[in-house]
């Protein structure tokens, strides 16, 4: 049996004689004993160090780790940087609650408060919060920054991570909240839907830049549109496609998240992940969450707290803005590590790299094989292309040590990063060749 | 201490990603402005961050006595199994096939969490305590609407409960009741009986209370909920007490979450990730956020129950975070976690005994695994307020007990030592604390000045509230 608890058979009798007790069970006086006598778990015994390393070790090896991962669909394999784990595996960083003691936390404070400045620098926009769980759930709390007693209604392309329209679909669910899906036209959200669809009722339209299928969205144009119905326009944006595209600032949103895995988290199979959320200054009382702000102590000297709390559940209870508490700091923190690393030109290295690659894999996919793509529009590191034999294709890959496509209707789902090398990307190819008929 | 834009010098930078080698690709409209990323070199980058994790109080550097958190020790078996790469290099959606591993990781840990606490199912999707709270609120809603009974607007919560509580309810579309707790900090059974009616679609209760007394109405609260047609929700953030001694499910609870960055010995990073599964009993299952893990005949799946709710998170939720947790629950078996809530509750029943004689507690009365103390006296006494001896603490290098929490106790400091500390360490502490009470009647201008030796001293709130700075500024 293991156990992390330290005190001797000694300590115990002199523990008890010190509360002036006879026995632990005594102190469980108030705990029905109906309740106590039900408590008869069946669980297996406890194990030591050396098996529990084995036994969970050998559920690891139960996985297939793909060589090379040419899947994305919301969560993407790019490179992570050795010094990125380096710093998130540092004892204080993993193992401090949240900073609410600011003289002893502002390592993590500071680390927050460059977070913010670093995603305000990659979005454009004015304000970060902290943030939340994820890309889906950012898109979800920011239904609720948007509406008022008046706009009761949300509308979210069609064209977006499925994933993400169902996270915002349960979180409407509970606050009585309509969901609207604004349809798309080859693969894109279309715009005179939207015009139909929004109206003196709608809080919001909520784009993914780029969307779902890795296309690029007429951004500028749609949050235009939403404007004009007086509608907030909310981007959900691709962090690493950031460094080259227009910024959700530039575009006019109102607010923008996404989801930050790609900034140096694992693929995990879905987790920790990161939702990062920043706005406008105008929104900046409805950011749900944490915010870190730069202040003064009592000798003058630069320092950080968590601020703006007035907002928050544990001040307002049932009128906070969010019942948001702990997020997802050591994931924040990584993202600034990441960011700090990658620089300006390294993200710009890294964007471009994975454009670069997954168009040249487009290109292949049709030159070699004949499997065009299913739409005409600019795409980033994703895009959808037909295929004959979908299972097939993906068992052969698979056998290749390949993660494919994700299937979507009419073919696969590509997502190409820089871990991709085109000897790798050619070689692809050629045992699609071989299913090809 | 400068911030990492002030470090390093333009044109500086690590050495990462290769040329590239394939026809170089851009967007037809680019960004018009760069963003203003460091530029440090890797030296520059690792000294910055460590320094800032100097910085930081964590569990390994003292006492971590912060009341309703659970600061318990973080095994480091736990991490080395997470970072695993049959774990970290899976991509959420690989085929079910190719991941056995992984969904049997998600389903012994339901199995095994379902079991400690007396459920029939569980959801490992919400990412944290409150996010859990959110997603058992919208079970309850399903239930009701499932049966027409749209009537169940009202969720009652007691006026000792976390704000998660009233907050998670709002989102979940209901109203709150806030009822009174009772002298003793437990739920007034008068109150609770007069608040329940048609409209209650349920009550959230945590037990043991956030004063740290375990209500010993708990059957008779939960029966008068479920007369009227309510349903029981468990905050599971003080299930640290009682795992192990007595289970939610046993006490008529119906749903039910859990943190397993508090019970379950997951680290808890500075704020998050966390997890915050939801275990709930059987007529509540087929609402629960998709997909499960269950066991097939040919192994293990992931699937969406026929009334889901949907999802609250995309994918299947803090992954490697319930990998620390099983590895916890396997080491721990079921004697090591019989005797958890035990050596807890005996951990804090010590240092409450040793410390009543000098501070006042705020209930006279036998604690589970943390107690609340009212500096009120003190402070009228000597000015000294629980902040005051909070600060003085960090001088001692112990982490202060949650302050000011909860809300029904004045100057109130809360302490709850975990069952992994000491007892050299809650003797130290206790001294230290004692040490702090005579020195506010000596000295009170020294504790309020406190902290003196941390990196920064008493910080400007009102300061940042008023003219919020929250971002560096990079001038012209």
């Amino acid at each position: 049996m293991g156990s992390y608890l330290p005190l001797t058979a000694a300590e115990r009798g002199q523990m008890l004689q010190t509360i002036g007790v006879s026995s632990v069970e005594e102190l469980f006086r108030d705990v029905p004993r109906e309740a106590m006598d039900a408590c008869r778990w069946d669980l297996p015994a406890g194990k030591s160090e050396l098996e529990v390393r084995e036994a969970i070790t050998a559920l690891a090896e139960k996985n297939r780790v793909f060589r090379l991962c040419l899947r994305g669909a919301g969560s993407y394999r790019h490179f992570i940087p050795a010094a990125v784990k380096a710093v998130v595996t540092r004892e204080e960083f993993v193992t401090a609650y949240t900073p609410y003691q600011a003289e002893i936390s502002q390592g993590i404070l500071q680390g927050i408060f460059e977070y913010q400045t670093m995603i305000c620098e990659l979005t454009g926009m004015d304000v970060s919060n902290a943030g939340v769980y994820d890309g889906a759930t950012a898109a979800a709390e920011a239904i609720t920054m948007c509406r008022d007693r008046r706009r009761t209604k949300a509308c979210v392309s069609a064209a977006v991570n499925p994933q993400v329209a169902e996270v915002m679909r349960t979180y409407c669910f509970g606050s009585d909240v309509e969901l609207v899906e604004v349809p798309a036209k080859d693969g894109r959200t279309d715009p005179d839907a939207l015009r139909r669809l929004l109206g003196a009722d709608a809080a919001m339209f909520y784009l993914q830049q780029p969307n779902f299928f890795g296309l690029m969205e007429d951004a500028e144009a749609l949050g235009r549109i939403a404007h004009e119905a007086g509608a907030k326009f909310v981007m959900g944006v691709n962090p690493i496609a950031l460094a080259l595209m227009k910024t959700p600032a530039e575009c006019g949103a109102d607010v923008a998240v996404g989801e930050g895995q790609p900034l140096g988290l694992d693929t995990a199979f879905g987790g920790p992940y990161l939702g990062f959320m920043t706005a406008s200054s105008a929104m900046l009382r409805h950011l749900p969450g944490r915010i870190v702000g730069k202040t003064q102590d009592v000798d003058g000297k630069t320092g950080y707290v968590l601020t703006l709390s007035a907002r928050e559940q544990h001040i307002r209870r049932e009128k906070a803005s969010s019942n948001i508490c702990s997020n997802e700091q050591l994931c924040s923190l990584t993202a600034g590590v990441y960011l700090a690393a990658m620089g300006g030109p390294g993200l710009r290295q890294a964007a471009a790299l994975s454009m670069s690659k997954a168009h040249y894999f487009a290109a292949q996919l049709e030159k070699e094989l004949g499997w065009k793509r299913l739409h005409s529009g600019e795409f980033f590191d994703e895009f959808a292309a037909e295929c004959p034999d979908p299972d097939g294709a993906l068992r052969r890959l698979e056998d290749h040590g390949i993660l494919g496509g994700l299937p979507v209707e009419g073919g696969l789902l590509w997502c190409v990063t820089e871990l991709a090398s085109k000897q790798q990307l050619d070689g692809v190819i050629e045992i699609l060749r071989e299913v090809n008929g | 201490m400068k911030t990492i834009f002030e470090l390093g010098a333009e044109g500086r930078g690590l050495s990462l990603l290769p040329e590239c080698d394939v026809p170089v690709v851009s967007l037809r409209e680019t960004r018009r402005t760069q963003p203003r990323l460091p530029h440090v070199s890797e030296n520059e980058l690792m000294r910055h961050y460590t320094a800032l994790s100097n910085r930081v109080h964590g569990l390994n550097d003292g006492f971590y006595p912060l009341g309703s958190c659970t600061m318990k020790y973080n095994p480091k078996i736990n991490e080395e199994l997470a970072a695993l790469p049959g774990f970290t290099k899976l991509h959420p959606l690989q085929p079910q096939d190719t991941a056995q591993g992984a969904i049997e990781v998600l389903y012994r840990a339901k199995t095994l969490l379902c079991e400690i606490t007396g459920m029939q199912d569980m959801t490992l999707q919400p990412a944290a305590g409150a996010h859990g709270e959110f997603t058992g609120l919208l079970l309850i809603k399903a239930y009701h609407r499932s049966r027409n009974d749209t009537a169940r607007t009202e969720i009652i919560v007691p006026d000792s409960a976390h704000g998660t509580n009233p907050a998670s309810s709002v989102m979940a579309g209901f109203r709150v009741v806030n009822i009174p707790s009772g002298p003793d900090g437990c739920v007034d059974l008068e109150a609770l009986q007069k608040a329940v009616g048609p409209q209650t679609a349920g009550l959230m209760l945590t037990n043991p209370n956030t004063v740290g007394i375990f209500d010993k109405n708990i059957l008779k609260i939960t029966e008068i909920v479920h007369r009227a047609g309510g349903l029981c929700y468990y905050d599971g953030a003080n299930l640290n007490a009682i795992l192990g001694v007595a289970r939610p499910g046993d006490m008529g609870f119906d749903c039910v979450h859990l943190n397993l960055h508090k019970s379950f010995s997951t680290p808890h990073g500075g704020g998050g990730p966390g997890s915050g599964p939801v275990g709930c009993k059987e007529f509540l299952a087929k609402f629960l956020p998709g997909p499960v893990p269950v066991r097939t005949e040919e192994g293990f799946a992931l699937v969406k129950p026929e009334c889901s709710i949907g999802r609250v998170r995309s994918f299947a939720g803090n992954f490697t975070v319930v990998v620390r947790a099983l590895a916890y629950l396997t080491e721990l078996g079921r004697e090591g976690i019989r005797e958890v809530g035990r050596a807890a509750v005996l951990n804090a029943n010590y240092m409450m005994a040793c410390l009543k004689d000098t501070y006042d507690m705020a209930y006279d009365h036998v604690c589970m695994h943390e107690f609340v103390m009212t500096l009120a006296g003190l402070h009228e006494k000597t000015g000294v307020s629980a902040l005051d001896i909070a600060k003085g603490l960090l001088d001692a290098g112990i982490h202060p007990p949650t302050m000011y929490f909860p809300l029904i106790v004045h100057e109130a400091l809360m302490i709850e030592p975990t069952e992994t500390e000491s007892k050299q360490t809650m003797d130290e502490a206790v001294a230290e604390l004692k040490q702090l009470y005579k020195l506010a009647f000596e000295d009170p201008e020294a504790l309020h000045t406190a902290p003196h030796n941390t990196p920064v001293r008493r910080l400007d709130e009102v300061q940042a509230a008023r003219n919020p700075v929250l971002r560096y500024d990079f001038g012209a």
